[in-house]
């Protein structure tokens, strides 16, 4: 349709992207060998989580392949908070993508140190709290997600003492999706990243063993889309307002509308990148061109437009 | 690193592998022994990820200008497609990936080792230190008569060669680790390099450590990127100074590594991980020779 002239820019309620397509955490390496990704025309990069100190992660086998999905454990290797500030943050800088950095931990106290070191830094537009890391102060390993009284301390903690604005990334399989996602409003989170992994497991049968040494890693790829389409779904009819970021399978620009439609205000691409390194590139290209061919201006106006078949009675949507 | 629509000039199977050449100047012109390619699978496959295989041969100059071979050897879902293409498809492929082999500047007896499919990188290390007057000798090994890749390639490249199969169908019956130490012996090697399983390599580092014969050896491990975002394929290796380890990606650290480096029983599980760094510290290890 002519006469409408779109624009890419999304604003999360202040967190402003100039396109609506993210590189998801744990899929872009570091900024010092970015591989095939063409940094300046992402939307935005959100960090692999990191930790306090370096930490060296899981043994391998880290992953395995499973029907339409990429089953992984890397148990956060990363080169810890001040590495990141020093090697990999002046190189996002000059690039001038806007970076949020995903931070994790293993106790409260964790998170906290990460968050007061990252502290006015330029370059940081917002964090995220991965909360699949193991809890090892109350939760005997379990993630802190497990737990909501664990997930509303961690990012209450974080939330209060970050100037810059907090989101949290959560699973899927919560009990209660809608009450997590209260729980982090509550707390004080500005919004969310929905969904973290799905918990997998894949075996070897031959050998009578798992194929992860984890053994149980966390699914990405397209396997898990709708798990992640209904998340952000089901959390943004309960809470319009509340920024959300998308994340779970995304590999073309229809996968990304889809999102937009169920309700996200913004997307981020992990597995697809890891075997496409201009996926994120073309999945906003196909966002505008979806724009341009509905005569919709701005990815912001497809948010919540997606049209129920029927009336749906509340508790048929939550 | 490039990343190209690459046109499949020639498929062809040999032995149990399948070799495929590809027209890819931009990666060919770069490529070097150690270095490996990714490829991606179709689209509407159930599995996603790109399969990763070393570089068999990149040439530069003559008739062959500009092509790329490797070898694939089908034994899952994405090497089967694979093995199954003809000549004239396209392929999506990045490359060249990965630290390649060193040379070494004043040692001249060098003893290539190569295992099933490990002999692809191998044979053309073999060629580039010919080319550089270094007198290469092999000792190749497989599964069967079919796994023991192209062996009259392998006379024709090296000095001397040995041969092992585990069912005897070629050459000795036995494993590599075998023939290993008279090997050393008769060709009097001043430097290793190797390719195979890890088992394999395992123990040929375990012999060269003990021998004080400088190695290099190219690893497998499951990798999910190949261009080092992913952090899957990573390999506990001893820092220069001793002071701890680091667990390096086989796709941008590696696949090369000095094998007197890895820390073997961590990488193959067999010790806890988290073990703490030995209060001595770990073993210096000298670099490679000048």
């Amino acid at each position: 349709m002519a006469g409408v002239k779109q624009h890419m820019a999304v604003d999360l309620n202040g967190v402003v992207f100039p396109l609506p397509v993210l590189a998801a955490s744990g899929c872009f390496g570091s900024a010092r060998d970015p591989g095939l990704v063409d940094l300046h025309r992402l939307g935005g990069v959100v960090t692999r989580s990191l930790t306090l100190g370096p930490t060296k992660g899981a043994p391998t086998p880290r992953m395995a392949e499973t029907p339409s999905g990429l089953l992984t454990w890397v148990g956060l290797q990363n080169p810890g908070v001040e590495a990141f500030l020093g090697e990999d943050l002046p190189r996002f800088q000059k690039a001038a993508v806007p970076v949020v950095v995903s931070i994790a931990g293993t106790s409260l106290e964790e998170y906290i140190r990460v968050t007061s070191r990252l502290q006015g830094r330029p370059g940081i537009v917002a964090l995220e709290v991965y909360l699949g890391a193991p809890d090892e102060e109350r939760g005997r390993g379990q993630p802190f997600s497990a737990r909501l009284d664990r997930v509303s301390e961690v990012v209450g903690a974080v939330s209060r003492l970050s100037r810059f604005p907090v989101f949290a990334k959560l699973p899927a399989l919560n009990p209660d999706l809608v009450e997590a996602a209260r729980t982090c409003v509550r707390a004080g989170a500005h919004g969310l990243t929905l969904i973290d992994g799905v918990p997998g497991l894949a075996v070897d049968a031959g050998r009578l063993r798992p194929m992860l040494s984890a053994p149980v890693g966390a699914l990405s790829g397209p396997a898990i889309k709708p798990v992640a389409l209904a998340a952000v779904f089901q959390v943004a009819q309960a809470l319009p307002d509340l920024p959300i970021m998308g994340v779970g399978g995304i590999s073309s620009g229809e996968d990304a509308v889809e999102f937009l439609l169920a309700g996200a205000w913004a997307v981020q691409v992990g597995t697809a990148m890891l075997v496409n390194p201009a996926a994120p590139v073309e999945i906003a290209q196909g966002i505008l061109a979806y724009l341009k061919d509905k005569g919709i201006a701005s990815p912001a106006d497809l948010r919540g437009r997606l049209r129920m078949r029927r009336q749906a009675s509340r508790e048929g949507v939550l | 690193m490039k990343r190209v629509k690459a046109e499949i000039l020639n498929a062809k199977k040999l032995g149990a592998y399948h070799s495929l050449t590809l027209v890819a100047p931009e990666v060919a012109e770069r490529a070097r022994p150690g270095q490996f390619i990714s490829v991606a699978m179709p689209e509407d496959r159930v599995f996603l990820l790109r399969r990763h295989f070393s570089i068999h041969q990149a040439s530069r100059r003559g008739g062959w200008a500009g092509t790329l071979e490797f070898i694939v050897d089908p034994r899952g879902s994405g090497t089967q497609w694979l093995a199954e293409v003809k000549a004239h498809q396209f392929l999506d492929v990045i490359g060249p990936l990965g630290k390649a082999f060193a040379y070494p500047n004043k040692l001249t007896n060098c003893l290539l080792i190569a295992e099933g499919h490990g002999a692809a990188t191998i044979f053309f290390l073999a060629q580039e230190l010919r080319a550089r007057g270094k007198r290469v000798d092999m000792l190749v090994g497989g599964e069967d008569q079919e796994h023991v890749f192209k062996p009259i390639e392998g006379k024709r490249l090296s000095q001397t060669i040995a041969v092992a199969t585990e069912d005897g169908s070629m050459g000795e019956r036995g494993s590599i680790g075998d023939l290993l130490p008279s090997t050393v012996e008769a060709t009097g090697a001043q430097v290793v390099y190797a390719a195979g399983r890890r088992s394999t390599l395992r123990r040929v580092a375990e012999f060269c450590t003990e021998r004080q014969l400088p190695s290099q050896m190219a690893v497998e491990e499951q990798m999910a990127c190949g261009m080092g975002q992913c952090f899957t394929c990573v390999v506990p290796v001893i820092r220069k100074d001793g002071s701890g380890y680091d667990n390096l990606r086989a796709c941008t650290d590696g696949p090369v590594f000095n094998p007197a480096r890895i820390l073997w029983d961590r990488w193959m599980g067999e010790a806890p991980q988290l073990l703490p760094t030995p209060p001595e510290g770990f073993p210096v290890v000298r670099s490679w020779p000048g």
